[in-house]
């Protein structure tokens, strides 16, 4: 039997020659906790996550304050109390674990095209077509770990040829890697059988029958093992030693990004949003790496109990991805805006990622070290100052000076030269009288006439004309008259 | 003081005053565009890295003609001009005349308070290659941010103020001052870092092109 099982580790790996493949896996041992803690503003003090029935309620994690007063999972919460007086207890909730899951299949999907969930724990992803790119497995996984750290998730990785293999390695023991199938098969008959992944029943169908470690279960007859359990047990088996080939279906990263926030208690003030705002952020800046993209508007609604949330709307003119500048612009946006109520959940929405094309940079380029990108500049402006705070000039084909210029948010291409008689640098949004007594003509006139067709009738004689200031002014009388009543419009700086 | 210095260098980055000699540096990027302004500037143009006070009696008396050719220049080698609260709206015709590039050129508009902020992050943020602010309020410090902002970003900053702070102490390297007359303003040096500023005015037509 295992002669043949031998021959078949032969086959699969003629057919794989080539692309052996290499899978690392992200056991999440707190995930639920984790969620939890990484938006919570104190997460130094006891907290307890809870679940189970409304008449027995129990813990299913503790932070580190509560394990070190002396709570443990699975107490009941009652037997907590009687411990500890004050401590945070949070319900469970399913769905944040669910959206947790998604976000760090997403943040994997930075590090490999082949990412999957593995049980409610893990995260498996391909590694091998990703050393080249990152390294070898321990820079690579360092990298995991130090990602994983800032993202606040406590973890446990390992490597191995196969997905299962990687996520039994990981539970036994943190960082271990193995990259051949005969010392994989070696190392996984030394686990014990309570590790192997396998349903709860047949693991204690197993230890009764004395199958403590899974080399034990490895010698069995296979076709025994088949008829006296299920052949899934084969299967999983197989799968994991990597007898069998583990198709699975892999993670595709969704084209929008919505996360959400609840809070448990209410935020009046802006400072007390910034935290919560910069955990949304920095997500969606993870999640953009992951795709290779960018983000051009994102909106955060700040949720009310009973008022219209309210949308924070931050518009970028080129696509951006860097945390650190998106939470800057969310924060100048925020402290625009006016909170009607206080805030009990945040959300951010992010629509309009189109892909991200770095600057280009020129290698010997002299920059200073803190140089900032002009996008990002503008963008800085726009978000403290406003959107229509800063804009380009465009120019319009109108005889009318002040129809001439058009102001646009960006100018794509230079416009054609328009050619007119001489015209001052600045010029008057409203032409205002000019009075002098001493006002010399130094050119002039020139008849501007137009405009009797739309509504915005222009007849005036311009001047360049002298003050005596040393000023020279452009100025303008109604066409034909010549009565010294001047009104200017810009003047020749 | 066991440093040792290259005298050179030291000369060249105009810390040191040399009395009427200024230190003539050939083939200037920053020229002016004015002969007789180049002349009179120890750096024979447009100070790099550094902040110029030029202070006006009034609008339009030839104070955007002093800085369009460095403006032309600089936008014709695809750098960012900001202008920063101008007091009217630039014409861009006129600015196109004068060779500046528009897609170049970006307005921003700003309150008082705000402007300052605005220019300071212009300037340090390295990007732009010239800054233009028309500060309503700036004093002694915030000029001295400005330019350490420019400083840091490596970058060419102008303010314009009024000339009634002529008088007041100011930390920019160089100060110009341009009162309107009858025939042609009187353009003057009142300080420029590491020379004697000529006492006399300095000959400026800035009319003739128009």
């Amino acid at each position: 039997m295992l002669l043949r099982a031998r021959f078949r580790i032969r086959l699969t790996y003629d057919i794989d020659a080539g692309h052996t493949m290499l899978w690392a896996c992200l056991l999440l041992p707190h995930l639920a906790l984790d969620g939890v803690l990484r938006r919570h503003p104190t997460p130094h003090l006891p907290l307890v996550l809870v679940g189970g029935p409304q008449q027995r309620r129990v813990l299913l994690d503790v932070n580190e304050a509560a394990s070190n007063a002396g709570l443990h999972p699975g107490q009941s919460l009652n037997a907590a109390h009687a411990i500890l007086q004050h401590f945070i207890a949070i319900d469970h909730d399913p769905r944040l674990d669910e959206r947790m899951r998604r976000f760090l299949a997403a943040f994997a999907y930075r590090y490999s095209s082949m990412v999957s969930l593995e049980g409610d724990d893990a995260i498996v992803l391909e590694v091998e077509a990703s050393l080249s790119l990152f390294g070898p497995w321990p820079q690579f996984e360092a990298r995991l770990r130090e990602d994983l750290n800032a993202l606040g998730f406590q973890h446990r990785i390992a490597m191995a040829p196969t997905p299962l293999g990687a996520c039994v390695l990981a539970i036994a023991q943190d960082g271990m890697a193995i990259s051949e199938d005969e010392h994989l098969r070696n190392a996984l008959g030394r686990m014990p059988v309570s590790l192997s992944r396998l349903p709860e029943k047949i693991i204690t169908a197993l230890n009764a029958t004395g199958i403590r470690q899974l080399k034990q279960l490895f010698a069995l007859p296979r076709d025994a093992l088949a008829r006296r359990f299920t052949p899934a047990l084969l299967s999983h088996l197989d799968r994991m030693t990597g007898v069998q080939s583990d198709p699975r279906e892999l993670y595709r990263p969704p084209d929008v990004f919505e996360e959400h926030i609840e809070l448990n208690y209410d935020i009046e003030h802006h400072p007390a949003l910034l935290f919560p705002i910069k955990r949304l952020v920095n997500d969606l800046a993870a999640y953009l790496a992951g795709r290779d993209g960018g983000v051009q508007r994102f909106i955060i609604a700040l949720e009310h109990e009973n008022f219209p949330d309210t949308h924070i709307t931050v518009g970028l003119l080129s696509a951006e991805r860097d945390g650190a500048r998106l939470f800057d612009l969310a924060k100048s946006r925020l402290e625009h805006t006016t909170i009607p109520e206080p805030v009990r959940g945040l959300r951010l929405i992010a629509r309009e990622l189109p892909p991200f094309v770095p600057a280009g940079r020129d290698l010997f380029d002299e920059r200073p070290a803190l140089a900032l990108p002009w996008e990002a500049l503008r963008d800085r402006f726009r978000a403290r100052l406003g959107s229509d705070a800063v804009y380009q000039l465009n120019l319009h084909p109108d005889p009318r000076p002040e129809k001439t210029l058009r102001i646009t948010p960006q100018l794509k291409k230079e416009p054609e030269v328009l050619l007119l008689p001489p015209r001052p640098t600045w010029l008057l949004d409203h032409p205002i009288p000019l009075r002098d007594y001493d006002l010399r003509i130094l050119s002039g006139p020139e008849r501007i006439e137009s405009g009797w067709w739309d509504g915005g009738d222009v007849r005036r004689d311009y001047y360049v004309v002298q003050t005596s200031q040393g000023q020279r002014a452009w100025a303008f009388q109604p066409a034909g008259v010549n009565d010294g009543a001047w009104m200017l419009h810009g003047w020749f700086a | 003081m066991g440093q040792v210095l290259a005298l050179d260098s030291l000369l060249q980055d105009r810390r040191i005053w040399r009395g009427n000699t200024p230190t003539a540096l050939s083939n200037n990027a920053l020229a002016t565009g004015h002969a007789d302004l180049d002349d009179a500037l120890p750096s024979n143009g447009w100070m790099e890295a550094s902040l110029t006070e030029i202070l006006i009696a009034h609008d339009g008396i030839g104070e955007l003609s002093l800085v369009l050719p460095i403006l032309a220049k600089l936008s014709q080698q695809q750098k960012p001009i900001v202008l920063i609260a101008p007091p009217y709206r630039p014409y861009a015709p006129a600015w196109q005349n004068s060779g500046v590039r528009l897609s170049q050129l970006h307005v921003i508009h700003a309150q008082p308070k705000e402007a300052l902020w605005a220019m300071e992050q212009a300037l340090r943020s390295g990007s732009c290659g010239a800054v233009l602010g028309w500060p309503m309020k700036a004093d002694d410090k915030s000029l001295r941010r400005l330019q350490v902002a420019a400083e840091t970003g490596h970058t060419l900053g102008f303010a314009f103020r009024s000339i009634s702070a002529e008088s007041n102490p100011s930390p920019a390297p160089v100060r110009l001052s341009l009162k309107g007359t009858a025939s042609t303003p009187e353009l003057r040096l009142i300080k420029c870092r590491g020379a004697n500023a000529p006492a006399r005015a300095i000959s400026y037509s800035p009319h003739l092109r128009h």
